[in-house]
């Protein structure tokens, strides 16, 4: 087949350039399972200590919400699946965007495609590459979490289902990602695109989910990641349920086989508009230009969050009903990363934290742009104007902060405001809330800071501050349960933060981490101004 | 008043690769100056340190009498740059770049700018990511002619552009020259350099090799003499000072350094000359000179 020649050499490129991270990434995920379900073991070992978790569980809409409904919660492997199941699903369905986004989209951009393509290379070959590096790299990762379960005792089946559940979500989206690449201009619309759908779908069947069995349940199948959690690992794995997946990847592949087949090489299916012929009165200074290379960025993220801020708190009427009193689950939501206090606030307290994990992706990804405005070539143009980097870099960490603490706010003013409407009285809420949201800046500070910093000390390490929020991630939601020591707890920044509706405005950690957010930033800026550029 | 640019004894390494290795560079106000090498040689690092966008590892460098790391910021007012692989924001105009790196430098003279669209045939409205290599080259040279500036900094400016745009950049050039400011031209095309420099400076593997105006770098160099006689001489040869001697038939062709040239004239006249045709060495064959041979055996007479 010509229009498939070379595909072999392709994966093996892919590969290549992939290697590092793909590995990383399968073990990671693999060790992450293994983690849980050997934590759980070691806390619920009983069937009766198990029951207790169960029952409770099973009534509790906005915490069904968050992880996704559990089936068979009185075992291991069923506890385990729910517990990473929807997060899971989630993190390897982000994997497939990449993959994909970064073998197509984004090769096509930088022109390395035309390259490629003027070689013996069939016209489908870039696409089925790049699909077929993530599809093989997903499905490693399922395997490797079967495995590792399997190794722990658990059940083959229900192993091997739950590591295939992360696969089907991985390929759901690589597949989905196959189609946004076809349809915009540049990588990060493209990946933007996906990312949206994988917002969309997590929402979905959190909706879903936490409807329990009225008429919006039917809400969960419309989501890969609802599709993943309802094969039911451990509890009669429904294995039909894989021909979901099956069927969006066969019709997303042919789709976006289709496009490609129909597009010039570098355009997109949406046209370019033309632009002004000069520039407006506003693009004369560098802070400017920053702002006008992340806004469309921004506002993208921005929607996001006034979703995410509402839909959170449509999901608090949910809870409010169960404020009788009920530590096991407040102690479920104290594992969660929220604190022991009543019900309805520990769910806040959930809720901001996951909030503000997210502010901090749109901090690394806004920060990132140093360093892809200085690889693409873009900066010395600037920098050969007489404007000093210490300028070009604070506009750009200007915004950046400024935006993660307009989308902190956003959610968080949501969150009261959807919430206070429906209890009888925005006031409260509203109060509790905002203040709430904002209070994580400061951490999510010490994240763009970070970035700022390895940008200006070691900048082709610059991307490793995803490995770090993948940590801090993983100390904020599975910290509790896995029983890290302090000393592991205290080295995410979100440790530190204060709930506000708790706490109150705490000075001390709130100033102390505004110093440390300030001292990486600054290190950055040092170490900047005194490196070569390029 | 200080030089335009001055460079002496200039290192750069990156990692263990050494990219200049004591390049001398001299720029006098007021030149349009040819900096000539081959890929890899260090133009652009060398261009990159004189912009402070890189920090030298030893060696002087003087910009319009500043230090180009220190006072970056000052200078970069006095200067404009064109980057050998332009790369614009995609989602900008070409207009909107024109005017935003105007803006930033601090002087755009909008009826300048505009002459320039006019005469690079710039369609300013299309979005960046759509413009050829050549429309991207053109973008970032309407900025920097825009400007009025002391000194250009342009590396391999007309990369990309079509011969009617290069003569058009050409005649620029010269306008640039005619108003006294200052050019370094790092080029690969010869006859680009010869048409606009006076001076040149040719660098290989990071260092200087020859540097001068290109009349005199001629008189350095060979002769190249052709001759037709009655009687072919076999023995020029044995004049010390003539080269590469090929006799076809009546046709005689050499090429002598300029103190044997009287020499070398006195023995074809005794061969009855009929025609006669001397030519300087091309900058194209002084280049090639320089960098045909291999650095341990020197071209003899350089």
């Amino acid at each position: 087949m010509t229009v498939l020649a070379g595909t072999g050499r392709l994966v093996r490129l892919a590969i290549r350039l992939d290697r590092v991270r793909l590995a990383v990434w399968i073990v990671a995920m693999a060790t992450l399972t293994f983690a849980v379900a050997s934590a759980f073991q070691e806390l619920y070992p009983t069937i009766d200590s198990r029951r207790l978790f169960a029952d409770t569980l099973g009534r509790t809409p906005a915490l069904v919400a968050l992880t996704g409904r559990g089936f068979n919660l009185l075992s291991i492997g069923g506890l385990t699946s729910w517990r990473i199941g929807g997060f899971g699903a989630t993190l390897v369905g982000l994997l497939g965007i990449f993959t994909v986004v970064r073998h197509t989209r984004a090769e096509e951009e930088a022109g390395r495609l035309e390259l490629v393509g003027s070689a013996m290379v069939g016209r489908y070959a870039p696409l089925v590459a790049a699909l077929a590096v993530a599809f093989g790299a997903t499905l490693a990762i399922g395997i490797a979490i079967g495995v590792a379960l399997s190794v722990l005792g658990e059940p083959a089946a229900g192993s091997l289902a739950l590591g295939l559940a992360f696969t089907s979500a991985g390929w759901s989206f690589a597949a989905l990602a196959a189609v946004a690449a076809q349809l915009t201009h540049s990588a990060r619309a493209a990946g933007g695109l996906a990312g949206t759908a994988l917002g969309v779908s997590f929402l979905l069947r959190a909706a879903g989910d936490s409807a329990g069995s009225g008429g919006m349940a039917i809400l969960s199948w419309l989501s890969p990641i609802g599709w993943s959690q309802q094969v039911r690992p451990f509890a009669n794995e429904r294995w039909e349920v894989f021909l979901l997946p099956a069927g969006l990847v066969t019709v997303c592949v042919a789709l976006s086989a289709a496009l490609v087949s129909r597009r010039d090489l570098g355009e997109g299916l949406i046209p370019a508009r033309p632009g002004p012929a000069d520039a407006a009165g506003g693009l004369d200074t560098p802070a400017k230009l920053a702002w006008r290379i992340h806004r469309g960025h921004f506002a993208a993220w921005l929607g996001a969050f006034v979703v995410l801020g509402s839909v959170f708190g449509l999901l608090a009427e949910g809870i409010s009903g169960m404020l009788d009193d009920s530590p096991e689950l407040a102690e479920i939501f104290e594992r969660m990363g929220g604190v022991q206090e009543d019900i309805l606030r520990a769910y806040f307290a959930a809720v901001m934290g996951v909030v503000a994990l997210l502010a901090a992706a749109y901090a690394i990804q806004a920060a990132l742009r140093l360093r892809s405005e200085e690889l693409a070539g873009r900066l010395d143009p600037v920098l050969a104007s007489p404007v000093s980097r210490r300028r070009w870099l604070l506009g750009h960490v200007g915004i950046v902060l400024g935006g993660a603490a307009c989308l902190l706010f956003a959610a968080g003013f949501l969150t009261g405001l959807v919430h206070g409407l429906q209890s009888g009285g925005p006031g409260a809420a509203l109060r509790d809330l905002a203040p709430a949201a904002l209070l994580q800046f400061p951490a999510v500070a010490v994240m763009a800071g970070l970035t700022v910093a390895l940008f200006g000390l070691w900048p082709r390490a610059s991307a490793a501050s995803w490995a770090v929020l993948a940590g801090v991630a993983v100390i904020t939601h599975l910290g509790g349960l896995l029983q890290f020591p302090m000393w592991v707890l205290n080295l995410s920044p979100f440790e530190h933060v204060p709930v506000f509706f708790l706490d109150g405005f705490a000075l001390v950690p709130t100033l102390l981490l505004i110093g440390a957010a300030s001292a990486l930033t600054g290190i950055g800026l040092l170490g900047f101004v005194r490196r070569d550029v390029g | 008043m200080a030089a335009a640019i001055e460079v002496s004894g200039l290192q750069k390494n990156f990692g263990l690769t050494r990219a200049l290795d004591g390049l001398d560079l001299a720029v006098e106000r007021g030149e349009v100056h040819g900096f000539l090498g081959p890929n890899g040689s260090g133009k652009s690092t060398t261009l990159r340190i004189l912009l402070g966008l890189l920090r030298a590892d030893g060696g002087e460098a003087r910009l319009l009498g500043q230090d180009p790391w220190a006072d970056a910021v000052s200078l970069h007012g006095r200067l404009a740059y064109v980057p050998g692989d332009v790369t614009l924001w995609p989602a900008l105009s070409g207009g909107e770049v024109i005017d935003l790196l105007g803006r930033l430098r601090g002087s755009l003279d909008i009826r300048r700018r505009d002459s320039l669209i006019r005469r690079f045939d710039l369609d300013p409205t299309k979005r960046s990511r759509t413009y050829s290599k050549g429309n991207r080259q053109k973008v970032a040279l309407i900025a920097a002619l825009s400007s009025s500036v002391e000194l250009l900094l342009l590396d391999e400016p007309t990369s990309g552009l079509d011969p009617l745009m290069e003569a058009e950049f050409r005649s620029c050039i010269q306008e640039e020259r005619s108003a006294g400011r200052t050019v370094l031209l790092s080029s690969h095309i010869l006859s680009e350099v010869e048409a606009l420099c006076q001076k040149v400076t040719i660098i290989r593997d990071g260092k200087t090799v020859e540097s001068g105006a290109i009349s005199e770098l001629r008189h350095l160099t060979r002769t190249i003499v052709i001759a037709e006689v009655d009687h072919p001489p076999h023995d020029l040869n044995s004049i010390s000072g003539v080269y590469d001697v090929s006799v076809d038939g009546p046709r005689v062709e050499c090429r002598a350094e300029s103190e044997s040239l009287n020499a070398l004239l006195q023995r074809l006249s005794e061969c009855g000359v009929r025609s006669l045709t001397t030519r300087p060495p091309t900058l194209e064959e002084m280049f090639l000179r320089h960098y045909e041979l291999d650095p341990s055996h020197p071209a003899p007479g350089c």
